[in-house]
């Protein structure tokens, strides 16, 4: 069975895109492929003529401070995401993220990317992205665009996408002010597939003794990976204590749909690790927004 | 394209669809690199591109372009390039593969190539590395044999040795280390543990033949059918297709099996599919690919059939009938005393029911078999199995050929662990083969593996236990309800074994056990370490608990009041003559956690700063027979042979599968001729080459072919002392053997050197010995249904978390009876690995399958225990020896994993109060019990 003709190592998003485009039958666009190498091989994708690699595409690869901003190429490898200093100062949130998604040999290839172009409701990654307010940069053949994250999912596992027209080429996330902090924790289960019950990020802003601002994003907690905007509206004006959580957790539980998910958890069960996570990262967010913490001692 | 291979630039041909692991496999000949799931979960086929580990089983070979690739096989050079002083004529291993041979961390060695790339990437970029960051690096690189604790050692010494520049550092720290003997009970390395930490270790994938053709097989992929059509046409005008064969093509008997021969190689026309994985049609190619295609040309129709999904809904008197003989494989009984007597005793009665999942071996390794056409009408089968006998039985009977016509080449295993002794692609390929005349290679993928090989016995045991009100157990009756799937495999056995100790390691008056062993449509149900006692363990060991709750009892003193001593009689009705080391275990135990815990391990302590999560210990005891039983005949061979070099060979059919029987053969053969081990070569599982040795299982093995070695061994050094007494005029028994040399008053000949000697007096250098085990009694007839019990006990700490549920093993103290032990190393590396195993039958393993369909088809759907699951393991030699075991040695492959997940689950209750009676432990269920 040949599941892919020409494996294509683009060079540039220009060469990326026309090769895409050009390709004499189905084309795919490739990162680390670590999901749709296996969809290929287990026949979950069909077969394709052409894998436009865009791993070594040097813009898609990079990880700097833009224009005010932290830009991650969204073929960086997850690996080079948790080591990386300006990550861990401005985007702790992602530094946890991106060290749970697969084991460490798959994370020298895979890439963020690929993670939140997978459009899965639970995607680590997209999940901490989203609280943390990136922005997605999208090549097409007429240029760049930036878009908030949440416009890229239609579905589950539904990305909007082009496949043959449009390139993801990275992230641009806000730098992370001094009275600003963010965290990401998601519960697993020991047994059967490696994709989280539930995950949750935050991102605060602290006013003194009280949230300034704040992010949250939760997954799976509907058809598309997205942010709990009526909780975020609640922690406003408030100090974190147990009363906030609580009042937050309801927030978030009313807007949040749960499910049951057949040999992963019962929507019950992830209803109380909301409130748990909750918790846990709105404190882990909390500390790391004091001014004096270095972050880079409180990150494993 | 170009790249960098092992410091070799090539130039190559980029070929469609090709992954690097394929390049490398089956261009380059460089099969170092292993290929265990082929879907990116277990490591094996780890390698270093640019100097970071990838999964070489997904990254395209395209992708390498440019780049460097370092393999196993590269390693070694690496280490050389490094060092000033280089032998001569022996390659310089790297510190890494020094290591993980020093410290026992290569036991069947599939998944050591994938450790030792990973952990080298590791030491290049953290030369100091914590266990913390070891855990870290290699989390998802698997080891089923579970030597996490050794190879966390061995890369701490690497890092050691690579930063000091000194030879070696850290001494193993294994316990049962005896000067009893010159050989025995001394540390002993693999003798294959060198080529399996170089990648030149050959298993049977590895394996390439002139002309050889490629097999896959058409499976039913519905549970339970009738066949209406099969057509094939399409299938065979593919070309590169060779053969297409179905039922119709069988010369021979169509059923195999190892006691009842009711599983079809193929499913025909008219015929039931009874699970997914039967066999509907095989089709050998020139290529894989080919093969494949093919697969989608036959077309199949089938008339679907009930589906009868559990073992309970499998006895009702409505169920469809799987078999001729009905859903009954058998009805298993177990009487002692008067049951209802024993309960109007009893000041206490407890009455539970516990159920246990189906799990799955998962060695790293899948099935492979190759089947070789000779010119002189003969075949040939490579493949790494239990039993090698039994295969050739089993493929000449489907031939319709005398069994000497086939040989089976016995290759490196890559883990077992009951999962191989069953037919699986053997009897296909050799079909192919037969129809082709070419050799033919049939391998499973991870997904074939999953569904078609016979998995562990899915259980719900009902016990009612009646107790003195000073703890004295009164009476113990369980019911059993054991689901053995679409065919008999060895679930008979498998199941009478979870019975007869579903009582536990203790004595009561009164027993009574009834177990219905059960055809259903999920997948077979066979042989898995532990073989039935598993299950009946975790049911008993939690009702003691329950018990001694109930009595206001200490859960030790409880088991040391009714434990089984010298002079009990087994609920069976066997009297325990010697050799029941249980009561020390459960001191040695209890000593060392009263030590760890200040005198109260039960006692629940949450965590300081972090009250949520609670620790407590948990204790469970185990006993696990060895040898076959039950009055069936167990008797192994085994040739010893002197070479003219003065080398000693020793011969077996019996099967190493990576827990160490060879160093075992090894030893016990040195140990006779008083030789240094690295003069003893092993051959193991050659039907032309050794004599049988019997099936490797029921931790048979050490005792049955280890007594036969001996025995040959003695008869063979009492050859030569016959020999050089007659041609010295001294009597025999002055003749002493000495590192090489015999010793004939005063005079030194090297051992070679006897060999021309008897060959002169007509002698063969060389010994067969066939030795018969202690006979034993079947079931219900009373006396020694056994010839010998190894016994344990373990406790474990554990912490769970009471807001998600989630548990964590902390520490394991194993105190383990097996009579003597032969190799420390290799005894250590069993100890571990069956706790790991044991840890994972408790919290993350669980092969789903519903109304007969199998969920669990893929490796990342089967969660095994990796290396940060790994607690700090405690190991305690116990050495009751008995009297007939070589040296005293019993059984411990599989007892060592018995006690472990009972120990886990009693020490969850005593953290939360959370009794936990169904396998695998479920945190949501934890966290609904402590919100109720």
């Amino acid at each position: 069975m040949i599941l892919w003709k020409d494996y294509h190592l683009a060079h540039s998003i220009r060469d990326a895109l026309e090769t895409l485009a050009n390709a004499p039958g189905p084309a795919r666009l490739v990162a680390g492929g670590t999901d749709l190498l296996l969809d290929l091989q287990q026949g979950r994708h069909p077969p394709v003529h052409t894998l436009v690699d865009v791993s070594q595409v040097p813009e898609m690869a990079r990880i700097e401070i833009c224009r005010d901003r932290l830009y991650i190429g969204a073929a960086a490898p997850l690996t080079q995401i948790v080591a990386s200093p300006l990550v861990r100062e401005h985007a702790a949130a992602l530094v946890e993220a991106a060290g749970l998604i697969g084991g460490p040999q798959v994370r020298n290839t895979a890439t963020l990317g690929g993670n939140v172009a997978h459009a899965l409701p639970a995607g680590d990654g997209t999940i901490a992205l989203l609280a943390l307010d990136a922005q997605a940069e999208v090549a097409d053949a007429n240029g760049r665009r930036l878009l908030p994250l949440a416009d890229l999912f239609l579905g589950p596992g539904r990305s909007a996408l082009s496949p043959r027209a449009e390139v993801l080429v990275g992230f641009h996330l806000p730098l992370r002010s001094p009275h600003e902090g963010s965290a990401f924790r998601r519960v697993m289960r020991p047994q059967g597939v490696a994709i989280a019950i539930l995950n949750l990020s935050a991102w605060i802003q602290r006013q003194g003794e009280v949230i300034g601002e704040a992010r949250l994003a939760v997954g799976p907690s509907g058809p598309t990976p997205s942010r709990s905007r009526e909780a975020e509206n609640v922690l406003l004006g408030r100090p974190l204590n147990s009363d906030t959580i609580e009042l937050t957790a309801r927030a978030l539980l009313a807007e949040a749909s749960f499910r049951t998910s057949p040999h992963r958890a019962t929507a019950e069960y992830r209803k109380r690790m909301a409130n748990v996570l909750l918790s846990e990262v709105l404190f882990a967010a909390w500390e790391r927004s004091a001014a004096q913490v270095k972050i880079n001692e409180v990150l494993r | 394209m170009k790249l960098t291979v092992n410091g070799i630039l090539r130039s190559i041909e980029v070929r469609p669809s090709e992954m690097l692991s394929d390049l490398l496999r089956e261009r380059l000949n460089l099969t170092g690199t292993k290929i265990g799931c082929n879907e990116a979960e277990c490591g094996s086929c780890t390698v270093l591109v640019n100097g970071e580990p990838v999964l070489a089983c997904t990254y395209p070979a395209a992708k390498a372009q440019d780049k460097h690739v370092l393999t196993i096989e590269g390693l070694a050079e690496v280490a050389s390039a490094h060092q000033s002083q280089r032998e001569a004529g022996q390659a310089e291993l790297h510190p890494l593969q020094q290591a993980f041979i020093r410290h026992g961390a290569v036991q069947c060695g599939f998944c050591i190539p994938g450790q030792i790339m990973t952990a080298y990437a590791l030491l290049q970029r953290n030369p100091a590395p914590t266990e913390d960051d070891i855990k870290y690096a290699l989390k998802d690189t698997l080891c089923r044999c579970a030597g996490y604790p050794s190879i966390i050692r061995s890369v701490q010494e690497a890092a050691q040795v690579m930063q000091s520049q000194t030879a070696a550092g850290l001494e193993p720290n294994i316990a049962g280390i005896t000067d009893e003997f010159k050989v025995v009970g001394r540390l002993q390395n693999r003798p294959d543990a060198r080529e399996k930490v170089t990648g030149l270790a050959v298993f049977s994938d590895d394996l390439k033949f002139p002309g050889m053709l490629h097999a896959r097989v058409k499976w039913a992929g519905v549970p339970h059918a009738i066949v209406t059509r099969i057509d094939v046409d399409k299938a065979r005008h593919l070309p590169g297709v060779v053969a297409v064969l179905t039922a119709a093509n069988i010369p021979g008997e169509i059923n195999h099996g190892l006691v009842i021969y009711d599983w079809p190689a193929l499913v025909g026309v008219g015929e039931r599919v009874r699970y997914v994985g039967d066999a509907i049609a095989l089709v050998a190619a020139e290529s894989r690919e080919i093969a494949t295609q093919a697969l989608e040309l036959i077309e199949v129709d089938y008339e679907q059939q009930p589906v009868v999904s559990n073992p309970v809904l499998a006895r009702e008197p409505d169920a469809p009938a799987l078999h001729p003989s009905g859903n009954l494989l058998k009805h298993i009984k177990v009487r002692r005393g008067d049951i209802e007597a024993g309960f109007r005793d009893a000041e206490v009665v407890l009455e539970h029911t516990f159920h246990t999942a189906i799990t799955e071996h998962a060695f790293l390794e899948p099935e492979c078999s190759i089947a070789r056409p000779l010119p002189d009408g003969r075949m040939e089968i490579y493949v790494g199995s239990q039993i090698p006998y039994s295969d050739r039985h089993q493929v000449a009977r489907a031939l319709n050929w005398p069994e000497e016509r086939v040989r089976i080449v016995g290759q490196l295993m890559g883990g077992g662990f009951g999962g191989k002794e069953d037919i699986a692609g053997q009897i296909h390929a050799a079909l192919l083969a037969h129809a082709s005349g070419r050799a033919v290679k049939l391998l499973f993928d991870r997904h074939e593996s999953l569904l078609v090989h016979p998995k562990r016995h899915a259980t719900q045991i009902r016990v009612k236990i009646g107790a003195r009100g000073d703890g004295r157990l009164t009476a113990v009756e369980t019911e059993l309800y054991g689901d053995t799937g679409a065919y008999a495999s060895l679930g008979e056995k498998v199941l009478t074994r979870a019975t007869t100790h579903s009582a536990g390691p203790y004595e009561t008056p009164h027993a009574r056990a009834d177990c219905y062993a059960m055809y259903t449509n999920n997948p077979p149900a066979g042989a898995f370490r532990g073989f039935g006692v598993t299950q009946s363990a975790f049911a008993i060991e939690s009702m003691m608990d329950m018990l001694a709750e109930e009595l206001g009892m200490n859960p030790v003193e409880l088991r040391r009041l009714n434990a089984l001593r010298v002079g009990s009689l087994t609920n069976t009705g066997q009297i325990l003559r010697e050799s029941v080391g249980l009561l020390d275990c459960l001191e040695r135990v209890e000593a060392e956690m009263n030590r760890l815990s200040s005198g109260r391990p039960f006692e629940a302590k949450p965590v300081e700063g972090a009250p949520h999560l609670v620790r407590a210990w948990g204790l469970a005891a185990g006993y696990k027979n060895t040898g076959l039983g039950g009055g069936a005949p167990d008797k192994a061979a085994a040739e010893v042979e002197l070479f003219s070099d003065g080398t000693l060979e020793v011969r077996t059919s019996s099967a190493e599968l990576g827990q160490g029987l060879v160093t075992v053969l090894q030893m016990i053969v040195a140990e006779e001729f008083n030789q240094p081990p690295a003069g003893v070569r092993v051959l193991v599982m050659d039907t032309d080459l050794t004599p049988d040795g019997g099936p490797t299982t029921a931790s048979r093995q050490t005792y049955v072919t280890g007594n036969a070695a001996r025995l040959a061994a003695q008869t063979l050094r009492q050859a030569v002392a016959t020999t050089l007494a007659e041609k010295f005029d001294q009597p025999p028994e002055t003749i002493k053997f000495i590192e090489g040399l015999a010793q004939v008053n005063g005079h030194k000949i090297p051992l070679g050197e006897t060999v021309a000697a008897m060959r002169a007096e007509g002698r063969q250098p060389r010994a067969l010995y066939e030795y018969w085990a202690p006979e034993t009694i079947p079931l219900g007839q009373g006396g020694d249904m056994h010839f010998a019990f190894s016994f344990g006990a373990q406790a474990a700490e554990v912490e769970v978390n009471r807001l998600t549920g989630e548990v964590k093993v902390l520490r394991v103290i194993a105190a383990n009876d097996a009579g003597r032990v032969i190799n420390p190393l290799g005894f250590q590396g069993q100890v571990e690995g069956g706790i790991m195993m044991g840890l994972g039958n408790a919290l993350t393993e669980h092969f789903i399958v519903e109304d007969g369909l199998v969920f669990t088809d893929r490796l990342a759907r089967y969660r095994m225990p990796s290396i940060v699951h790994t607690p700090e393991i405690l190991s305690i030699v116990v050495e009751h020896p008995t009297a007939d075991g070589p040296y005293g040695a019993k059984g411990v492959g599989e007892l060592v994993s018995i006690p472990t997940t009972p120990a886990i689950t009693n020490a969850i209750y005593h953290a939360v109060g959370v009794r936990i009676d169904r396998l695998p432990v479920d945190q949501e269920f934890i966290v609904e019990m402590l919100n109720r």
